[in-house]
């Protein structure tokens, strides 16, 4: 027999302002297997929790009912409550009678009680049906995967690491140091990228905790938050790592030369390489779409056909260690892990989608990454910053800001926000670099929000003397020598035509290549420009809906280092606090698969969110459903979408939910 | 020009503003003033309210700068604002529509030679069914005063044959009928509104 | 044996007196290459800038009409004009709109057939369509080519057929021919149009610099699309040059006077004379006259 007790809360007057708690009280004592219906100002507060405690001892309960906010707010509270007066927390049924009914209809007192009465009423219905659940613990393996070795991730591997867990850092390219290792100087206090972050990447070489995967790839993910199975691709380097001491002689004496990635094109490359000086690891990788030698093998398997290209090998020939690998092919790796960050970072916009501004066509018009590496000491030109056409000093430059940003025609609405800053730093340098140069930013907003930002803009006018023109320009082209740019001065409300030598485009931040295809494979959502997307902007910034997932970095959206870097910990952080303890709990509201009802449809499998269920043979060969409880959310789609019915979800079972409705005709 | 007629009042819902988003089917509250119309627009050099301007002026209600400048007019209908707009906005589809909402109103001195040209044009085709460009040219030296425009290219123009000393005539005459339903239309239209207010 | 291709054709106004020379190059061409041309007997003026200006449904009517024959004729409606083309594809767009085509139909007195799609064409179009067609007797080697589009080939979007900064369909042709399209970021800047009445000074400022443009790219000669850009670069040019104080002197053919004469039809039949700046002397020094 149910013995239910119902407890009415008026939440101060947000309730009771709106409905006649009362009347709910009265109604209540009548409704069936009612044993007690009492109310109480604040039911949440330590007197209000206690009288529910008092009250299941002294009258018996075994079921209860709380009338109050919603089960968002305060269930787990309430549970608590109810099973430290020795009732299993999920017989507990919570109507909410404040989000759902109070609040929505504060101006008709007489109808919010009507409808308070019918939700406790549903409430009692279903709680009568309630059945005692239990979680269940799961181990955790207390490894962590961070993916990208940018800024982002080198942070999140060294926090969670120092925190004394195993970590995996998992790097696509050759290197790690992402983005900021193609930097020169930071903004807002000009430090120089380098200097501050190549510590960190020797740190994360060294760190006994860290196990570094450069070159590498995730091929497949499964499992759930404590215990997932990661397949991972190592791309073939051609170099035996294990013999390579990174003494350099291969990448002096290649050869071959060829655009390097990280100089964006104003530089080269040789074909066996690392991608920058201060590399981690620094061991080469060998490129095999401009290696002669693999390009010799490739016309040696065509039946050598054509032009035969040199055999070259002489990295091979060199190598004092005899670390160079031919027939090394991909391997994969397969790692357990409790947790996942990504920080995959972004790309810079590829400004040759603007026609206008010459299509990329134009070597005098280049990115601000561009110019990011013609500043830079150890850059194509040791630092020193000319033209790519003709290699002479700039002495007139202009910036165009909001490039691939802020503009829907070309498919990005948003601000890339660090494009602002970064153009500021852009003219304090070229002014430090050379007094002679004048600089004119053409701009539609100067944002600078962030601590000490705002300081730094005005020191391009005070110092670098800069002229910020207001306007968004509509073309460049070419003119002799000169790139002209083609403007308006909206603050004069005339067009403006301007003769630069060199004109530096502010392209914005957009999340890497790829970065949709690997979410798929974790399971966590992005947004249509493929930025992940965080459970919570505001209060989750750096969790996901899939448990033990986590993100942070230039990968959720546009950031600054600061930002990144201060995500990075706080992924770590999120990690270190699942690692505390070795197992975790799980909901016990998870949906079961009724073996004898379910024909084997499958059509569970391919609904489900979450990829929890799954399916095996019976004894009898027959093939059914099983539900994995650590990854099930109960969402309950699995539910609907069986027409056998052979799923129900456990706390909110068909049956449950029947009583409820049907109660509101008796 | 340093008056009380310097300081703006807005009046951001006109009749008139609503006249022109009707036309282009879009918001002109989309636009961020960002410039990039002016910018590249080939004759904003010339104009005294810029593309830009034009639209912050519908804005703001600036109906009288608008209806007093020339902008519209000197526009080429070359859609390079309207193609290279971040907010997507159709700003020449602003300027046909400021065009038409002169249409029947005194034009200011300005624009006066811009509308005869337009007027003239559409006689040249209006009896005879094409246009006819040497009476085009003709007339529009004579009735707008500016009688040594192009005159350097008649003689060459007259030399290699290619201006016609009569107009070429369609057969049938299908365009002097299409104005005339267009004038019957036009009225009824007119009428119906009136009747509506 | 190659099929013949039929089309409606549409030679606007300036084909009678202006542009005479491309009118009779585009038929003379497009026979040479098996292409029908279809001309209305009672085609009328699309407008051209005017009509749209005065009068919305005006606009759209007067290119409806030609609309109208081309659909009775079951064929693709060309247009070599690059303004008539634009306006004909925008009113081809309009008349999707239900209220216009109820509002055009009584202007035209018929009846218009809902959900129509008027496919309209440029004669750029055509020719590379048809570009296998095209038998090279006399490649246009070494002939550097400043392609003009205009500013309506690529605008708006919506009735487009190539990039609005960037097209490159006549370059394709002409590297077809056998030429060498230069690279040039003005392919697609405003000429001055049918400003050249009420304000020459515009049209004089915007076709200078894109006669300069072209010139300093390193074109020999320009390759033009709209009799009234032609106009401009072409009738124009000697004026220009004047008021700017130098010299141009870069040839302005129609495409499809290029066209005609890669594939070796008779220069007399070609009619370069019609050009206001002769381009013989530099057809006579690139081996093509
Ligand atoms: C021109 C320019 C100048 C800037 N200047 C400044 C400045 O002065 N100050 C400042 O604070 N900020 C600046 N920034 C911003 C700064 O670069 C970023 O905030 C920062 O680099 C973000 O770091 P991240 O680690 O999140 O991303 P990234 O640096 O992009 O690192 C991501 C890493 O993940 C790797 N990766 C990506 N996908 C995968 C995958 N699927 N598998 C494995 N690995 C993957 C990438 O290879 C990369 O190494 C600037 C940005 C630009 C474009
Ligand atoms: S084989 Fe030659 S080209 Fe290839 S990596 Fe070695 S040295 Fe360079
Ligand atoms: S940060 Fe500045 S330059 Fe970058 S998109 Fe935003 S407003 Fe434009
Ligand atoms: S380009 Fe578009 S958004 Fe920018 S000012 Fe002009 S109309 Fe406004
Ligand atoms: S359409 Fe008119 S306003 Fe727009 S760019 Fe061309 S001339 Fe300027």
């Amino acid at each position: 027999m149910a013995r239910v007790g119902v407890f009415i809360c008026h939440c101060g007057t947000n309730i009771s302002g709106a409905v006649d708690v009362a009347r709910v009280v009265e109604a209540a004592q009548k409704m069936p297997m009612v044993v007690i219906a009492s109310d109480n100002k604040y039911t949440c507060s330590e007197p209000g929790q206690a009288s529910i405690r008092q009250a299941i001892v002294s009258n018996k309960l075994n079921r209860v009912v709380i009338a109050a906010c919603s089960p968002r707010m305060h269930e787990p509270t309430f549970r608590k409550a109810v099973s430290a007066a020795g009732l299993n927390p999920y017989l507990l049924e919570i109507a909410n009678i404040r989000e759902q009914c109070s609040w929505v209809h504060s101006h008709d007192r007489e109808k919010a009680t009507a409808k308070a009465i019918e939700l406790v009423k549903m409430a009692v219905a279903k709680v009568i049906r309630h059945e005692p659940l239990y979680p269940r613990e799961v181990p955790v393996t207390k490894r962590a995967l961070v993916i990208g070795g940018g800024i982002t991730g080198i942070q999140a591997a060294l926090d969670i690491a120092n925190a004394g867990h195993e970590v995996v850092l998992l790097e696509q390219e050759p290197s790690i140091g992402g983005r900021m290792a193609q930097l020169d100087k930071t903004f807002p206090t000009l430090d120089c990228s380098a200097c501050i972050l190549t510590p960190k990447m020797v740190d994360v070489a060294n760190h006994p905790k860290i196990r570094l995967l450069t070159y590498a790839e995730i091929k497949e993910v499964r499992g759930f938050v404590g215990n997932f199975k990661v397949e991972i691709t190592q791309k073939a380097r051609k170099v035996d790592y294990s013999k390579c001491t990174g003494c350099g002689t291969c990448w002096q004496k290649c050869p071959e030369k060829t655009p390097s990635e990280f100089d964006l094109g104003l530089g080269k490359r040789p074909s066996i390489y690392i991608p920058f000086a201060q590399a981690v690891p620094t061991k080469p990788v060998i490129d095999t779409d401009s290696c002669r030698y693999i390009k010799y093998r490739q016309w040696l398997a065509a039946g050598e056909q054509g032009k035969k290209p040199p055999e070259c090998r002489i990295c091979e020939k060199i190598c004092p260690t005899g670390s160079i690998a031919w027939d090394q092919e991909p391997q994969t790796i397969t790692e357990e892990f409790g947790a996942i960050v990504v920080a995959t970072g972004f790309q810079v916009y590829d400004h040759r989608h603007y026609e206008e501004y010459g299509g990329g066509a134009y070597p005098d018009v280049i990115s601000g990454m561009q110019l990011e590496r013609l500043m830079n000491a150890s850059g194509p030109t040791g630092g020193e910053i000319v033209r790519p056409s003709d290699g002479t000093h700039p002495k007139t430059v202009a910036f165009v800001c909001c490039v691939g940003s802020r503009d829907q025609a070309k498919g990005r609405t948003y601000c890339s926000k660090v494009c602002c800053m970064y153009t500021a730093k852009h003219a304090i340098m070229l002014k430090e670099h050379d007094p002679d140069v004048q600089c004119y930013i053409f701009y539609i907003d100067v944002r600078t929000g962030g601590k000490d930002y705002e300081e730094f803009y005005l020191r391009t006018l005070d110092d670098a003397g800069a002229i910020y023109i207001k306007g968004r320009p509509s073309k460049i082209y070419r003119d002799g020598k000169k790139m002209i740019v083609l403007g308006e001065d909206a603050l004069m409300g005339r067009p403006i035509e301007l003769a630069a030598d060199l004109v530096v485009l502010a392209t914005g931040m957009e999340p890497r290549t790829g970065a949709d295809k690997l979410a798929q494979k974790l399971n966590i959502s992005y947004n249509t420009y493929h930025f992940l997307v965080e459970a919570h902007p505001k209060l989750r910034p750096v969790e996901t809906q899939t448990d033990g997932i986590f993100v942070a970095g230039a990968c959720v959206g546009p950031r600054d280092i600061p930002e990144s870097v201060a995500q990075g910990s706080a992924a770590a952080a999120k990690v270190a606090g699942l690692f505390s303890s070795d197992t975790l709990v799980t909901d016990p509201i998870t949906s079961v698969v009724n073996r004898e009802r379910c024909t084997g449809c499958l059509l569970c499998v391919a609904i489900c969110p979450y990829k929890a269920i799954d399916c095996e043979t019976t004894r009898d060969t027959r093939v059914v459903a099983v539900v994995n409880e650590s990854l099930c959310k109960g969402c309950g789609l699995c539910v609907g979408a069986c027409r056998p019915k052979a799923i129900d979800l456990r706390g909110f079972t068909s049956q449950q939910i029947l009583e409820e409705v049907n109660s509101l005709w008796s | 020009m340093i008056s009380a007629q310097n300081t703006i009042r807005p009046r951001p819902h006109t009749t008139y503003r609503s006249f022109v988003e009707a036309h282009i089917r879009q918001s002109i509250a989309q636009c961020y003033q960002c410039g990039k119309c002016t910018a590249g627009c080939p004759v904003a050099y010339t104009m005294e309210l810029t593309p830009r301007r034009v639209i912050r002026a519908l804005q703001l209600g600036l109906e009288n700068e608008l209806e007093n400048s020339s902008t519209m007019w000197i526009c080429l209908s070359c859609l390079t604002c309207s193609a290279r707009c971040p907010r997507e906005i159709n700003i020449a589809g602003v300027m046909e529509a400021l065009r038409l909402a002169t249409i029947g109103k005194k034009p200011t001195p300005d624009q006066k030679k811009f509308r005869l040209f337009h007027d003239l044009f559409i006689m040249s085709f209006q009896f005879s069914g094409r246009a006819y460009e040497l009476g085009l040219g003709m007339a529009y030296n004579v009735m707008s005063g500016q009688f040594l425009n192009m005159a350097s290219i008649i003689p060459g123009m007259l030399r290699r044959g290619k201006l016609a000393f009569l107009p070429h005539k369609s057969r049938g005459s299908e365009t002097q009928h299409i104005f005339q339903r267009l004038e019957g239309q036009n009225k009824a239209m007119n009428q119906a509104e009136a009747g509506t207010k | 044996m190659i099929e013949t291709a039929r089309y409606a054709y549409y030679p606007g106004c300036c084909s009678k007196a202006s542009a005479k020379e491309y009118t009779a190059t585009t038929r003379l061409v497009c026979k040479a290459l098996g292409i029908e041309l279809e001309e209305s007997p009672d085609w009328i003026c699309c407008g051209a800038s005017s009509a749209h200006s005065i009068d919305r449904i005006l606009g759209i009517a007067l290119p409806a009409h030609e609309l109208l024959y081309a659909g009775r004729m079951k064929l693709d409606l060309v247009a070599s004009c690059a303004l008539c083309f634009s306006r004909l594809k925008i009113a081809a767009a309009e008349l999707k709109d239900d209220d216009v085509r109820k509002r055009v139909g009584e202007v035209l007195g018929q009846e218009i057939p809902g959900n129509p799609d008027y496919r309209v064409m440029h004669i750029l179009q055509v020719l590379e369509k048809h570009l296998d067609r095209i038998h090279l007797e006399k490649p246009l080697k070494g002939l550097s080519v400043a392609c003009y589009y205009g500013c309506l080939l690529g605008r708006p979007k919506e009735v487009a057929f190539d990039d609005a900064e960037n097209p490159q369909v006549m370059d394709r042709v002409v590297a077809a021919l056998g030429g060498e399209p230069v690279e040039w970021g003005f392919k697609a800047e405003c000429c001055g149009g049918s400003h050249v009445f009420t304000r020459p000074d515009i049209v004089s400022k915007l076709s200078h610099r894109l006669l300069y443009q072209a010139k300093q790219a390193g074109a020999d000669c320009l390759a033009v699309v709209c009799p009234v850009c032609h106009s401009n670069l072409d009738a124009m040019q000697k004026s220009i040059g004047k008021e700017y104080k130098e010299e141009v002197d870069l040839p302005a053919f129609y495409i499809t006077q290029l066209v005609g004469l890669a594939a070796g039809l008779p220069p007399r039949k070609l009619m370069f004379e019609k050009l206001f700046v002769d381009p013989m002397r530099l057809l006579r020094a690139k081996g093509l006259a």
